[in-house]
Order: structure tokens, then C-alpha cells, then sequence
């Protein structure tokens, strides 16, 4: 019989997206830049601070009833550059998706400067940052070069 | 084709050559000689705020070389007041002309302009941003009087946060090893990422608030206006302002090959008495826009500069 150690944290997920490694304490921030928050109506189970031989400590996010897609996996990149994303049918891994933040991200958040030229919602050319640093995380607007804070890109989601 | 965004569009090797270039268009620029590299090219002047010396040089620089130049005029009578966006101005100008000099009010226009443009863009100051082609002609002017660029020790004073001026020029000091001073209130301190970035770079930065006690042993002292708008009230502006203000009394123990910039309008942060000491370098700054921004819509349009500018070039 399973003592209290071994039991899972969460329950297995019939249908639905599975994304684990995430870094300790960033599954909040993944929920907000996945756009999934309380009035959302799909089925969420978190988990946060759970060890990893990996990473010594872990996040996992189940969603229920949503797999997600590429636009959404981009998101994801900026804040769980690792992560691992499994989609789920029948409680068995479908899919396995990669994420990649590559060294540009194109048309996933807008620069948060407020006087930045990409401010204008008219202008038609492609929202673009620059990646300069993955760890820690270091974004600049291609157009302004001002640097970006994570927590202000978050509410900048396209 | 690549315009002048930033000063990181240009190598050390490639400025060195623009200012080389310019320093042989010399007589052109003060119209002692006619030379005409650029006939049958034609510049665009997007100024989509107000400009005196940046635009007037630029056209200046394109008309000595015997270029043409188109402008977009007044802002109020232009199509960007109908609700143009910029990418469709540029599409416009772009057709009609063979390199852009622009500036804009909104950070990252100039890069932006740019991504939308067949021809070079030069950015002549976008929002608090960079301002490459006035690095250029301070550049051209500090070599100009102390013959090199490595290793100076420049003391830049006033208005550090929002002149865009000293912040392109600060970034491409660094890139030849020169030691800076930033000596401006704490309001208006140079930005921290742009210190940081400085650092990063591997310069040598001082911040103070104490500019007298940091020209002694300058080698370049660049003054710049602090606008009273940037004060909550008038009496604080008056208290900050009153310690960047160069006088000639306070020259008396500079080094003598001092000198003394100012991208220009100044109102009283550099004295009239100032204007006749041998440090005073401001109108000749000026003038250097003009050289400067020659060589470098020549360089930008792949047109060489002949080696013996004298006997290429004809009377007037």
C-alpha cells in the first residue's frame, strides 16, 4: 500500500495539456501569461515547490480540456524557458511539445515602455524582442532597446 | 540597405574612416571648394519635431556635395496629422528618395523606420533614444582638437537622464577607452541601465554632483541644458541648475587644450564669457554637423570620398 510520500500530488488528467519543469515559484506567472484565472472555466491543478532531481524544486501546472498551442507555448518560453509540455488523450502523453525561446520573440508581447514607437496599434510591423540573456532573463524591444521586466511583459501578452 | 539606428551600426574602424573622410571634406563643407559626390541623389528630411541645427545641417551637408533635398515640411500640414502611420510615411519617402535623415518624438522610430525602408535611415534623435549622427560630429570635433579618441577624460554635465545626446555619445567614448564623469543633478542622473550597460562595457564611470570640482583635469567638458520643465517648481530648478553653469572665472586652472561642447540652443549654462577663451568649442561643434554628416551620407550611400579632396574638387 502507498505510504503518503509516493502518492501522487495531483491526479492524472484524462484529456488536456501537462506542463512540467517549471521553474520553483513561475507557475502563477505561466497560469497569467497563459491567459487560464479564476473566471476561466476549464479544470486547473498546480502544483508548486515540489522536489526535482533536476531542479531541485519543481512547479507543475494540469490543465483539463485544453491543449495548447504553438502561439501559446511561445508565451510560455519567456517565463518557463525549459519547461516541458506533455498533451494528454485518453490519460496517455499524445504529444510531447518543445518549447524554444530563440533569440528573437516575434509578435508574443508588446514593449512595456510607454513611449516606445510600437505603442501606436496602427503600425503594422511585428512586435520584436530581443533575447540577450536566458539566466537570468534579459529582453530588450528591438526597436527602443529598453530593457524589459518580466512582470510588466506579462500584462503586454498579444 | 543599412542606415546609421545607433552608434553599434559602426565598428571603431568604420568611424574612424567617416571622421577621416570628413576631415578631407573639410574645404567643401566651409564651401571653399565644390565637389559634387552627390549629384542626382536626393535626401529626405523627416523631422517629425522641431529641429534648427540637425536639420539645417543635414541639408547643408547634402546641398555642398550637390545633392537635392526634399522635406516633409511642418508636421501640422503633413499627412501624419490625418493619422498616417509611420511605416506608410516611410513607404512614401522612400520611393522618392535615396536616404533619410529623420527624427521622431517616439523611442525606436528611427530602428523601426528603418525595418520599413529600402535606403538608409540616419537617426537624428528619436524620443529620449539615441542621437548617432550628432555622436558623430562631437566625435569629429573632440579628434578635431586633441587629435586622438583613446584614453580622454570627458566630464559630461547637466541634463543626463533625458539627453539623448549624451547618451549616444557616452556609449561610443567607451568604445575608445575613454574615462567619463557624469556630473549632473540627481534628478537628472544618466540612467541606471545605461550605466550599467557602460560598466558592462568595461567603462570607467564616475557619477557626482559636483561639476567645478570635476573639470581640472578634463580634457572635455560637455555642457548640456536643463530644461525648467523637468522641476516640479521653479525655486528647486533654480538650485539645481545654478551648479552646471560654466563661467570663465571658473577656467582659471582647467588644462589649456581644454574644451569646452554644447550640442546647442544653450540658455545660460555656459556664460558669454566664456565664448572668447581659447576652451570655447560650441559654434565650431556647430559647424562640424555639417563635415560630419557630409562623410557620413557618402560613406552610408557607398560613394567614395577621393583621397585628394583639393584637386578633385573645383572653385565655386
Amino acid at each position: 500500500m502507498p505510504n503518503e510520500h509516493s502518492m501522487r500530488r495531483v491526479t492524472a488528467i484524462r484529456n488536456g495539456t501537462v506542463v512540467d519543469h517549471i521553474p520553483s515559484g513561475q507557475a502563477l506567472r505561466v497560469l497569467e501569461m497563459l491567459g487560464i484565472g479564476g473566471k476561466s472555466s476549464v479544470p486547473v491543478s498546480l502544483v508548486m515547490n515540489v522536489p526535482s532531481k533536476k531542479m531541485g524544486a519543481k512547479d507543475i501546472i494540469k490543465v483539463e480540456d485544453r491543449e495548447l498551442t504553438q502561439t501559446e507555448l511561445d508565451r510560455l518560453a519567456l517565463v518557463a524557458p525549459d519547461a516541458h509540455v506533455a498533451i494528454i488523450r485518453a490519460y496517455s502523453v499524445a504529444e510531447k511539445l518543445t518549447i524554444n525561446l530563440g533569440t528573437e520573440v516575434l509578435n508574443v508581447v508588446r514593449c512595456t515602455f510607454s513611449n516606445c514607437i510600437t505603442t501606436n496599434l496602427r503600425e503594422p510591423l511585428p512586435h520584436r524582442l530581443k533575447v540577450i540573456g536566458r539566466d537570468p532573463l534579459h529582453i530588450r524591444c528591438h526597436y527602443c532597446g529598453r530593457p524589459q521586466d518580466l512582470d510588466e511583459l506579462i500584462k503586454n501578452v498579444l | 540597405m543599412a542606415g546609421l539606428i545607433t552608434m553599434d551600426d559602426l565598428t571603431n574602424e568604420q568611424i574612424i574612416k567617416i571622421l577621416d573622410d570628413a576631415t578631407r571634406l573639410l574645404p567643401v563643407a566651409k564651401g571653399e571648394l565644390f565637389l559634387p559626390l552627390l549629384q542626382g541623389r536626393i535626401l529626405g528630411n523627416l523631422f517629425f519635431e522641431p529641429s534648427t541645427r540637425t536639420r539645417m545641417s543635414f541639408e547643408t551637408a547634402m546641398k555642398r556635395l550637390g545633392g537635392e533635398v526634399v522635406n516633409l515640411g511642418d508636421i501640422k500640414n503633413s499627412s501624419v496629422v490625418k493619422g498616417e502611420t509611420l511605416f506608410d510615411t516611410i513607404q512614401m519617402v522612400d520611393g522618392y528618395t535615396d536616404i533619410i535623415a529623420m527624427r521622431h518624438p517616439r523611442q525606436g522610430a528611427a530602428q523601426y523606420a528603418q525595418d520599413s525602408a529600402r535606403v538608409p535611415i540616419m537617426n537624428g534623435g528619436d524620443g529620449a533614444g539615441h542621437h548617432p549622427t550628432q555622436t558623430m560630429l562631437d566625435l569629429f570635433t573632440i579628434r578635431q582638437a586633441h587629435g586622438t579618441l583613446e584614453g580622454l577624460k570627458v566630464v559630461l554635465a547637466g541634463d543626463l537622464r533625458y539627453g539623448r545626446t549624451v547618451h549616444s555619445l557616452s556609449h561610443a567614448l567607451t568604445r575608445f577607452g575613454c574615462q567619463l564623469i557624469f556630473a549632473s543633478p540627481k534628478l537628472l542622473k544618466m540612467p541606471t541601465e545605461i550605466v550599467s550597460d557602460l560598466r558592462e562595457s568595461g567603462a570607467n564611470v564616475v557619477e557626482t554632483e559636483d561639476l567645478l570640482g570635476s573639470i581640472n583635469d578634463a580634457d572635455v567638458v560637455y555642457m548640456t541644458r536643463i530644461q525648467k520643465e523637468r522641476f516640479v517648481d521653479e525655486d528647486e530648478y533654480a538650485r539645481c541648475a545654478g551648479g552646471y553653469k560654466l563661467h570663465a572665472d571658473n577656467l582659471a586652472d582647467v588644462k589649456s587644450e581644454m574644451i569646452i561642447m554644447h550640442p546647442l540652443p544653450r540658455v545660460d549654462e555656459i556664460h558669454a564669457s566664456v565664448d572668447s577663451t581659447r576652451h570655447a568649442c560650441y559654434f565650431n561643434q556647430a559647424f562640424n554637423g555639417v563635415v560630419a554628416r557630409m562623410a557620413l551620407i557618402c560613406y552610408l550611400l557607398g560613394v567614395t570620398v577621393p583621397v585628394d579632396v583639393e584637386s578633385e574638387g573645383g572653385a565655386l
